[in-house]
């Protein structure tokens, strides 16, 4: 049965831009910086400190990030904030697969590679895809609020 | 100095936008699709098919992202008679959750069945980016080359589709199907894959019934 399905022309809306978007730039690496700023602010504040020193940041190797990139983009979104000075420390987490045919566990050394041990394709990812803030280094923090 | 636990995943507050978008599809009954690809594979003549191909048994609407104030492809859909909406980026390379759930109200949700987004043409931003949709769909294209995979491995992670489009291309084009193949698998196990033709038509039927298979 055909539907009757006639458009209205005013569906038509252009929506944003993103200037009241979280991420207010444009390549992703500073939308992830910004994001990384917001929750470190976040909980640097649940907990009264008056300054954030450092930032432990855990990313897998198969997360698109690139540390100079975020660095770069860091001192420019971190200005004037709690944590303006802060150093990112980055804990990297190499990528492990599992071969679905013959259950052998394997590191990536380059690219995108079949198990080494069975040449299967079948394989998922077991590490490497971390992409979380672990802790900050504060000071003067009260009790954290939980 | 003291050390404060966080162990906050990065994209969490797009990740909760990105559910409360999925909340609101299921609550109307709609089936989301992010359509990701590089710039002129497809995309949106794959979305014209889809709407030829459907528009007799589903309401579809289109949320098309662009990175310019251009509404040349909520345009074509719109000919094709289909709610469109369109959304500026602002120069940014990618859509996400707060942009797709800002474009939502601006459809008739709860007329639709399925919800078609065209992400921002790029292989490597969207990646970063979940949307609430349900389905994720890649397309490739003939001449983009077969090392693709390998070389942006991160947007055809966790997809639930592939696409490779204009395969009537293929007796021009050195493209080793079979390398294409398992790079895709190497990060897909068991993907469904569609070999497709805007041109001629080709694979349009098999994309479509699938794609209304998992429309409720």
């Amino acid at each position: 049965m055909a539907l009757d399905w006639r458009l209205p022309v005013q569906y038509v809306r252009e929506v944003g831009n993103t200037a009241t978007s979280f991420y207010t730039n444009t390549m992703h690496e500073m939308a992830v910086t910004q994001s990384i700023l917001n929750i470190a602010v976040e909980h640097a504040e649940r907990c009264g400190a008056t300054r954030v020193t450092a930032l432990n940041l855990v990313i897998g190797q198969l997360s698109s990030i690139v540390d100079d990139s975020v660095q770069f983009y860091w001192e420019i979104v971190s200005k004037d904030s709690l944590c303006e000075g802060a150093a990112l420390n980055f804990e990297r987490i190499a990528a492990q697969m599992n071969c679905l045919d013959c259950q052998y566990t394997y590191a990536l050394s380059r690219g995108l590679e079949a198990c080494p041990q069975c040449g299967g394709f079948q394989v998922r990812v077991v590490a490497g895809d971390e992409f979380r803030l672990e802790s900050i280094e504060v000071e003067e923090a009260g009790q954290p609020v939980s | 100095m003291t050390t404060v636990p966080v162990v906050q995943e990065i994209m969490s507050a797009n990740d909760s936008l990105a559910a409360q978008t999925r909340q609101a599809l299921d609550a109307a009954g709609v089936l989301g699709v992010n359509i990701m690809a590089s710039p002129g594979a497809g995309k949106t003549s794959v979305i014209l098919q889809t709407i030829a191909a459907l528009k007799d048994s589903l309401h579809l609407g289109v949320v098309e992202g662009d990175t310019a104030a251009v509404t040349i492809d909520a345009d074509k859909v719109i000919s094709a008679g289909m709610p469109a909406v369109q959304i500026n980026t602002g120069g940014q390379c990618h859509l996400d959750a707060v942009m797709l759930g800002k474009a939502l109200p601006a459809l008739p949700l709860d007329e639709l069945d399925l919800l078609i987004v065209e992400n921002v043409g790029n292989l490597i931003c969207p990646a970063s980016f979940t949307l609430g949709t349900h389905v994720n769909v890649v397309i490739a294209s003939v001449p983009e080359g077969d090392d693709k995979p390998y070389k942006y491995p991160n947007i055809y992670r966790g997809i639930d589709a592939l696409i490779l489009n204009k395969i009537d291309l293929l007796p021009y084009i050195d493209f080793n199907q079979d390398y294409f193949r398992q790079g895709i698998e190497v990060l897909n196990p068991g993907v469904t894959f569609f070999a497709m033709s805007c041109t001629t038509g080709e694979g349009v039927q098999e994309w479509a019934e699938w794609l209304q298979d998992r429309t409720r």
